[in-house]
């Protein structure tokens, strides 16, 4: 029984009850971001009209506020992704610099010339590039495990790129650019048989999955608040909390030190050493608030709804004449990519704009996996929970007035 | 926003069958042009001799905009000097990012006043001026390809 309603979970946002050029609004960039609940946003406005104040650091009754609901947040966030431990959530700005983290203060210390990086051909730029600076100052070497035409990674090809020089393997949860969803749980089983740690970028699979890192038994799993209908500028990095323990800083500064002399300076302990200076309290309150939105909808019936919506949409695309769909793997979320064999993605995404529809044209941050496919660009439509039938609908006849268009 | 405007039927005939779209051996001027972000490219190719642009060609890929605009292009520059080419491209320029563009500018522009709905939608600005901000380029043999997206904090 399904006990989820889009639409009556849409009024929760303010930001979809507008017009755009005289049409309903149709937002379907959710993988570049979310929008925002009334409750998200009522939080934020609450936090700045009553409780402002710095955490961690004076007597006063407004920063005890603050500092309890930046505390309670990181609780909240440990519980909703079943970390084992609240010390194990540190705040970063978003995914790029939680895996900047880990590339600097886990790999650069102890990475030497010939160790080897695992990733793969779908990974977001911010999941190669922190890899590349990191190879470049340590002389590590990256590996690429090649994805499949349907855009899943070939499993085969990892089994035997995993060998002793291997020191860490970071792969995506779900593609952004493919929907792609990651057989992660066996690929972490067979990096942690040679001992090799697995970082997962979560960006997109935080808003469609349920994340348990216990089970996964990732060593580090990486998320944006803004991607989870959170605010942007705020940002998640789980690590286990023995290797984050056993890490060096990755920024100096106030709040993460125990004692300062000029001869010596002792860090605090786990997540505060990670946290130099003042934090996004408010974004870290507003996730808070978003991550208990979420939770309180039926969570079982928000995904099966969201397949649902899925395969509806790729049938309906699919009618479209000399449109070919860039992802096709058999576990996928939310996530539509195509192009229309004659006309650049950019003329798609200018028209279907006209029509109040929001979508992305271009690489998507994923350059390598655009000439894999060998396509410049494509349209990528992706859902939330809050898309309907409707905007489908809406999707498809935009699609059709397009080719009118191109006639 | 009037998408007719901006896709015109000159306009989608020229990005389907783009006009003087191959490479040129003979070309004594190439540039190239390439939005990294979108992803449009192209080379171009001219031939002149005594100032006069004899020949103008381009290869690339891109989207109907920048790939017509490319080629109403070549089609204004062949048999024009270079004074006519840059003024062109001042005209041209004007046309699509001054508020209140001279009436006359559409006389001067023929042809290339099919490009004028381009104004209504700012974010497809950079992709009507790629050929003519290469057009530049390639006038004084400029090694690095050229860009028209720019940096977004106005100075």
């Amino acid at each position: 029984m399904n006990t989820f309603d889009a639409k009556q979970v849409r009024l929760d946002f303010p930001i979809l009850q507008q017009n755009v050029h005289g049409k309903r609004l149709v937002y379907l960039d959710n993988a570049a971001t979310s929008q925002k609940p009334q409750a998200v946003i009522n939080r934020l406005n609450d936090y700045y009209s009553h409780d402002n104040a710095n955490v961690h650091r004076a007597v006063h009754a407004l920063s005890e506020r603050s500092t309890h609901a930046y505390e309670q947040a990181r609780i909240d966030i440990q519980k909703f992704i079943n970390a084992k431990d609240a010390h194990e959530i540190i705040f970063v700005r978003g995914t790029t610099e939680a895996i900047n983290l880990v590339a600097q203060s886990y790999g650069r210390p102890q990475f030497k010339a010939g160790d080897e990086i695992i990733i793969s051909h779908m990974e977001h730029h911010s999941n190669i590039v922190p890899w590349q600076m990191l190879c470049e100052q340590t002389g590590a070497i990256l590996r690429v495990i090649p994805v499949n035409d349907a855009g899943e990674v070939i499993l085969e090809e990892y089994e035997r790129l995993l060998n002793p020089r291997t020191k860490l393997v970071a792969i995506v949860h779900m593609s952004n650019a493919l929907g792609t969803i990651n057989p992660i749980e066996q690929m972490i089983k067979q990096a942690h048989a040679l001992n090799v740690p697995v970082l997962i970028d979560g960006a997109q699979a935080t808003a469609h999955l349920t994340v348990d890192v216990q089970k996964l038994d990732c060593d580090f799993y990486a998320f944006s608040s803004h991607k989870l209908f959170g605010p942007t500028g705020i940002g998640v990095l789980y690590g286990k909390a023995k290797l984050l323990a056993a890490m060096t800083p990755y920024q100096g500064g106030g709040d993460m030190i125990s004692r300062v002399s000029f001869a010596k300076t002792e860090y605090r302990e786990i997540p505060h050493k990670f946290e130099a200076g003042t934090p996004h309290i408010a974004g870290v309150i507003g996730l808070g608030a978003a991550i208990n939105y979420i939770k309180q909808l039926d969570l079982p019936a928000v995904h099966a709804y969201e397949q649902q919506l899925l395969n509806y949409a790729t049938e309906q695309l699919l009618t479209i004449s000399k449109l070919r769909l860039i992802g096709t793997a058999k576990n996928k979320a939310a996530i539509l990519a195509f192009i229309l064999e004659d006309i650049h993605a950019h003329d798609v995404a200018t028209i279907l704009d006209s029509e109040g529809i929001a979508v992305r044209a271009g690489h998507h941050c994923t350059m390598p996996l655009m000439e894999r496919f060998n396509v410049p660009a494509t349209v990528r439509a992706s859902l939330a929970f809050y898309n309907s039938r409707e905007d489908v609908d809406a999707l498809i006849a935009g699609l059709h007035k397009v080719r009118e268009i191109f006639k | 926003m009037n998408l007719r405007e901006l896709y015109q039927e000159v306009i989608i005939d020229h990005s389907r069958h783009p006009r003087n779209f191959h490479e040129n051996a003979a070309a004594n001027h190439h540039a190239e042009g390439f939005n990294r972000l979108c992803g449009d490219k192209l080379t171009l190719f001219l031939k002149i001799e005594n100032d006069i642009i004899q020949d103008a060609s381009f290869i690339g890929a891109g989207c109907a905009i920048s790939t017509a605009s490319a080629s109403l292009m070549t089609e204004f520059l062949k048999g024009k000097t270079e004074a006519q080419a840059k003024e062109m491209f001042e005209n041209f320029h004007q046309m699509l990012t001054l508020e209140n563009p001279p009436a006359s500018i559409n006389d001067q522009l023929g042809k290339l006043t099919v490009l004028t709905g381009v104004r209504e939608f700012p974010s497809r600005v950079k992709c009507a001026t790629l050929a003519w901000h290469t057009l530049q380029a390639a006038l004084t043999n400029k090694v690095q390809p050229v860009s028209t997206e720019e940096d977004l904090i106005e100075p």
